[in-house]
């Protein structure tokens, strides 16, 4: 038997257009893999990682066809397989793990029962020994109380729980090789942690050999041992990830590394020029010249070959570049540029929206809530109570915490489009507690939203010009002709031409369509600009982009940002200020130098230990468990069901103080600071990664 | 000033557009000319017929296809190719008419509620509800006898109980865009609510729209073929292809020709309209499956 588990051979696949035309989507990609082996495939999204994901079970997208090539899996060709020899293959030798597992798991269905079915489908298990290997499986992914947990439905598990289960059913078979299709995108940072945790802990247990497909450079750095990288359906660089995140030699791999942003550098991260071509888009020579430095005229002609770089390292390094050499020499790319923006230190900065002791809610009012009260029914806890916190003139605050945590309703409050329903929101003076509806046309226009989605935001029946046009004829006294040239200029600010005016949402890509959201917002020449998650539906390289764009809009025209993200990284390369939420209650606030460093609030110290920068083997600490609260704790301090640093019964009935640790920074929690920043370590500077950590049993 | 131009090539695009996935389908073609040779006819029939609908060929009563009478004649002695050709004008006419008024009512009606919400669009859609439960065609007859059968009569009836099915399907497709972002952030630019709904909603819902237009209008082309066969719709001496059938169905077995001409008129007419309604909504990713005539 060969030692090879996998070998992919010159594999170029593509579908058939309407006009008939074959348009390649994976080209001549070759690649092999060991038996236990963690391969990390990364590129930006439309590269082909999915459809290459697909292929190593031998599927292909409806349409599509192998042009050339072949993948052998075990020495056997996957595509020249008959389909009932395919799926003995799939399922049970090699499991795919899609990236929302909700849609791999049946709603109607008990847990157990769906994963009882793979067992009795792939291994022929039933009785009592199929019971027993269910709640194994379970308790191998590390989930609580089993036994009654195979009984629920999907819909009564959290997002992490829906994962480990997920990942139960891809492990239930057996197999030799699991696809991982971005397992953790959309997880909260500590979810995410526990599961990347548990997939390295799997695979040192099982030897399962893995292909771990993602965007996210941080998840495969903890993970793999492997990296490849994939642009416009090649392979272009393929090496031990040690090596490639050291030293990558292929531009297009420096300028993804270089475009995640990093929690130990504050600053934001380069953005890469241009975008991935589609598929059928690309020319003869690399595909890479238009975003390419190193681009000469032998790139426009010839098309380089991955070939080995004879570099040292434990795994072979190949990459896929005439002029790879040179990129080496020309030292390793600046990461990170000095942009920042924001207040300027030296003034004292002017105040621009106030809210105190703000409570939301979204539980019903009127009749309905009079009966409950009638019943007897407890109120139940505010989503966010009181809320209390100034934004100045012209800086970035950011909100940050885990889903749910009551980011976007705060936004939708100050947008009046969710009425608190106690305290005060003012804004220069303006009393804005009041529905949108209600305010004084001024007060549109100076607070505007940038939303998560723009395929959501923006109107997919309008066209740019329309978008941009709504603003301006809301506000301004311009007649068709000013607004026209106008939208002409917004489209300049945000680095798109006037040429898009005529497109619909659906002929952009992502990133342009979210540039046009951010036009849309400044065209009204805001105040604030309240951002809910503006980059975490984006590509990193376009995410980077994305800020850059924000930083200098900011610095042009002295907006003031609510910049809500889930991410600290980002938070880092953008804010002036943060706020850290956990279920609608404020437990840190402080100038962001002082947020990454101790003493920190247990839940800023939780979620910073479970994101480390990108470094090949980082280890996130897992201080918390990755539960999902439904409702904040009637009394004491909100994140005592999960604080590592509890200390007694404190917690659960008083509020903690607000203790300040230095100008503007408070921690609200019942530890003395002294001993916060005794205990904690400091969390973000390189050296303190995987170093130390109280590890909690997952849950 | 230059918006008009813009937006009408902007709707034209959007016809332009769904009439290029429509011709893609084999069926949806077929439909399309089904109905436009259809349409074609009931437009330019008065100008091609050889005689009058009313003239009378006393020697030739019931006679079968000629070079005189390409279809026969009647147990009058009337045309039955200029009757056929004639027949589908009025009941065409009244279907088309009908439908225009259940989507437009209907429509509005169904995206305001699903805009609208709360206490009044519950309420509202109890009633539409308790409406629907009465069979469409029943509240159609009951009417046309309080009220006798003028063509104002017919159109409106029809397009009464035709909307009401309408609002459903609208306020249904409607609420898939009221919670979206584009949604949100209009209200929270300070647009005016007539304005959301106008530039903001009903552009995504054009499509629903047709494809319900297109649907209504078959329905209702049945419903007024078969009121005139029973004698509540189109009356005499208007030719209609439902009065035809009923006229001269007692004489099938010496004569079939004044049956089967009307009844082949019709029949090819449902299933084009109901061909190209099927493709139209598939192009537009519609499932009209769950949906039932009423
Ligand atoms: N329309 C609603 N009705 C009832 N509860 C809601 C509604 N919208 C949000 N919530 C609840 O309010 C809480 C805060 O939600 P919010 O959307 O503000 O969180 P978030 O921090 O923005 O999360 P994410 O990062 O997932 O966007 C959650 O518990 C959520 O379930
Ligand atoms: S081959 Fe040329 S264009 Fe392609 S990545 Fe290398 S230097 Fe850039
Ligand atoms: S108050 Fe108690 S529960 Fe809350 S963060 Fe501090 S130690 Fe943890
Ligand atoms: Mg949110």
């Amino acid at each position: 038997m060969s030692q090879k588990l996998l070998e992919v051979e010159g594999l170029t696949t593509g579908f058939r257009t309407q006009a008939g035309q074959v348009v390649p989507v994976l080209r001549n990609v070759s690649l092999e893999m060991q038996r236990g082996e963690t391969l990390g495939l990364v590129g930006e999204s439309g590269c082909g990682k999915t459809t290459f994901g697909m292929t190593l079970l031998g599927h292909l997208r409806p349409g599509g066809q192998v042009i050339a090539g072949s993948v052998r899996f075990e020495g056997v060709d996957l595509f020249g397989l008959a389909p009932d020899e395919l799926a003995n293959i799939r399922g049970q030798r090699v499991a795919v793990i899609p990236q929302s597992a909700s849609s791999a798991l049946t709603p109607t269905m008990r847990v157990g029962e769906q994963i009882a079915e793979v067992l009795t489908l792939h291994l022929g298990l039933a009785g009592t020994e199929l019971q027993e290997r269910v709640l194994e499986l379970l308790t191998q992914v590390h989930l609580p109380k089993v036994d009654e947990l195979v009984r629920r439905f999907p819909h009564e598990l959290s997002g992490g729980q829906l994962q480990r289960v997920a990942i139960a059913m891809g492990l239930a078979g057996k197999p030799e090789l699991l696809v991982l299709d971005e397992p953790t995108t959309g997880l909260d940072v500590t979810t995410q942690a526990h599961i990347l945790d548990l997939l390295r802990e799997i695979q040192e247990s099982t030897g399962t050999a893995m292909l771990y497909i993602s965007h996210d450079m941080g998840a495969i750095a903890r993970v793999c041992d492997r990296l490849a990288v994939m642009y416009a359906g090649e392979i272009v660089e393929d090496g031990g990830i040690a090596e490639v995140f050291a030293d990558p030699v292929h531009p297009y791999t420096r300028g993804l590394l270089g475009s995640v942003p990093r929690l130990s550098y504050a600053g934001l991260p380069r953005a890469m020029a241009g975008r991935p071509p589609a598929p059928g888009e690309d020319s003869v020579g690399c595909a890479f010249v238009p975003r390419c430095a190193f681009a000469d005229e032998t790139c426009k002609t010839i098309d380089p070959a991955l070939e080995p770089t004879s570099r040292a390292g434990t795994l072979p390094h190949l990459v896929q570049c005439h002029h790879w050499q040179r990129v080496v020499a020309s030292g390793h790319s600046g990461q990170m540029r000095d942009l920042k923006v924001g207040i300027d230190q030296g003034v004292q900065p002017e105040p621009l929206l106030d809210l105190a002791e703000v409570d939301i809610t979204y539980a019903k009012r009127g009749l309905a809530a009079l009966v409950a009260r009638w019943r007897g029914e407890p109120e139940p806890p505010m989503t966010v109570s009181s809320f209390t916190i100034r934004i100045h003139r012209g800086e970035t605050l950011a909100l940050v915490g885990e889903s749910g945590s009551g980011k976007s309703t705060i936004a939708r409050a100050i947008a009046g489009l969710l009425p608190p329903r106690e305290g005060r929101i003012d804004f220069g003076g303006q009393d804005l507690a009041s529905v949108v509806e209600s305010r004084p046309a001024e007060m549109h226009r100076k607070i505007q939203i940038i939303f998560q989605n723009p395929d959501a935001s923006l109107n997919p029946r309008h066209t740019v010009k329309q978008i941009l046009d709504a603003p301006l004829r809301l506000y301004f006294d311009m007649d068709q002709k000013g607004r026209l040239d106008r939208s002409g200029a917004l489209l300049e600010e945000v680095r798109l031409t006037p040429r898009y005016l005529e497109r619909h949402p659906g002929q952009m890509s992502g990133g342009e369509k979210q540039r046009v959201a951010v036009a849309r917002a400044f065209a009204a020449e805001p105040d604030l600009v309240l951002c809910d998650e503006v980059t975490s539906a984006l590509d990193v390289s376009v995410q980077a982009a994305v800020l850059e764009l924000l930083a200098g809009l900011q610095a042009d025209r002295g907006a003031a940002y609510l910049f809500i993200s889930h991410d600290l990284a980002v938070v880092r390369a953008i804010a002036d200020r943060v706020a850290v939420l956990y279920q609608g209650r404020i437990c840190e606030v402080g100038p962001v130098a002082d947020i990454y460093a101790p003493p920190y609030h247990p839940y800023t110290e939780t979620l910073l230990a479970a994101a480390p920068d990108p470094a090949p083997g980082a280890r996130a600490q897992l201080l918390a468990k990755d539960v999902q609260e439904a409702e904040p704790p009637v009394r004491g301090c909100c994140f005592q069901r999960r604080c590592p640093r509890r200390i007694g019964s404190i917690c659960d009935d008083e509020t903690p103080p607000s203790q300040f640790a230095a100008a503007g920074h408070v921690i609200r929690c019942h530890i003395p600071l002294e001993e916060l920043r005794e205990s904690q370590v400091d969390l973000i500077s390189p050296s303190s990664v995987a170093t130390h950590g109280v590890a909690v049993d997952a849950q | 000033m230059s918006v008009v131009p813009t937006r009408l090539a902007q709707s034209l695009g959007w016809f332009a557009q769904v009439w290029r996935s429509l011709r893609r389908s084999r069926q949806g073609t077929i439909g399309l000319v089904i109905v436009i040779v259809h349409m074609f006819i009931a437009v330019a029939s008065p100008y091609i017929v050889p005689y009058a609908h009313h003239d009378i060929d006393g020697k030739n009563r019931l006679a079968a296809p000629s070079a005189d009478h390409p279809f026969g004649t009647d147990s009058f002695g009337r045309d039955l190719f200029t009757r056929v050709l004639l027949g589908g004008r009025a009941a065409i006419g009244v279907a088309l008419l009908a439908a225009a008024i259940a989507v437009l009512w209907g429509g509005l009606l169904g995206i305001l509620l699903a805009f609208i919400g709360g206490r009044v669009d519950e309420v509202v859609m109890r009633l539409v509800d308790a409406l629907l439960a009465i069979p469409g065609l029943l509240v159609v007859l009951l009417i046309v006898v309080a009220l006798g059968t003028g063509f104002s009569v017919l159109i409106l009836t029809l397009g009464y109980a035709y909307g009401v099915s309408t609002v459903r399907v609208a306020r249904g497709a409607a609420l898939s865009f009221v919670a979206s972002d584009f949604i949100t952030a209009a209200r929270a630019r300070g647009e005016r609510k007539t304005n959301i709904v106008l530039r903001e909603l009903i552009p995504n819902l054009l499509d629903v729209l047709l494809v319900e237009y297109v649907m209504r209008a078959s329905w209702a082309l049945t419903a007024i073929s078969s009121l005139s066969y029973l004698g509540f719709g189109i009356a005499p001496p208007t030719p209609d292809w439902g009065r035809m059938v009923f006229e001269n169905q007692v004489m099938l077995a010496v004569s079939p020709w004044g049956t089967l001409f009307p009844v082949f008129a019709l029949a090819s007419l449902i299933i084009g309209i109901n061909l190209a309604g099927d493709a139209l909504s598939k192009a537009i990713g519609l499932d009209r499956s769950q949906e039932a005539p009423t």
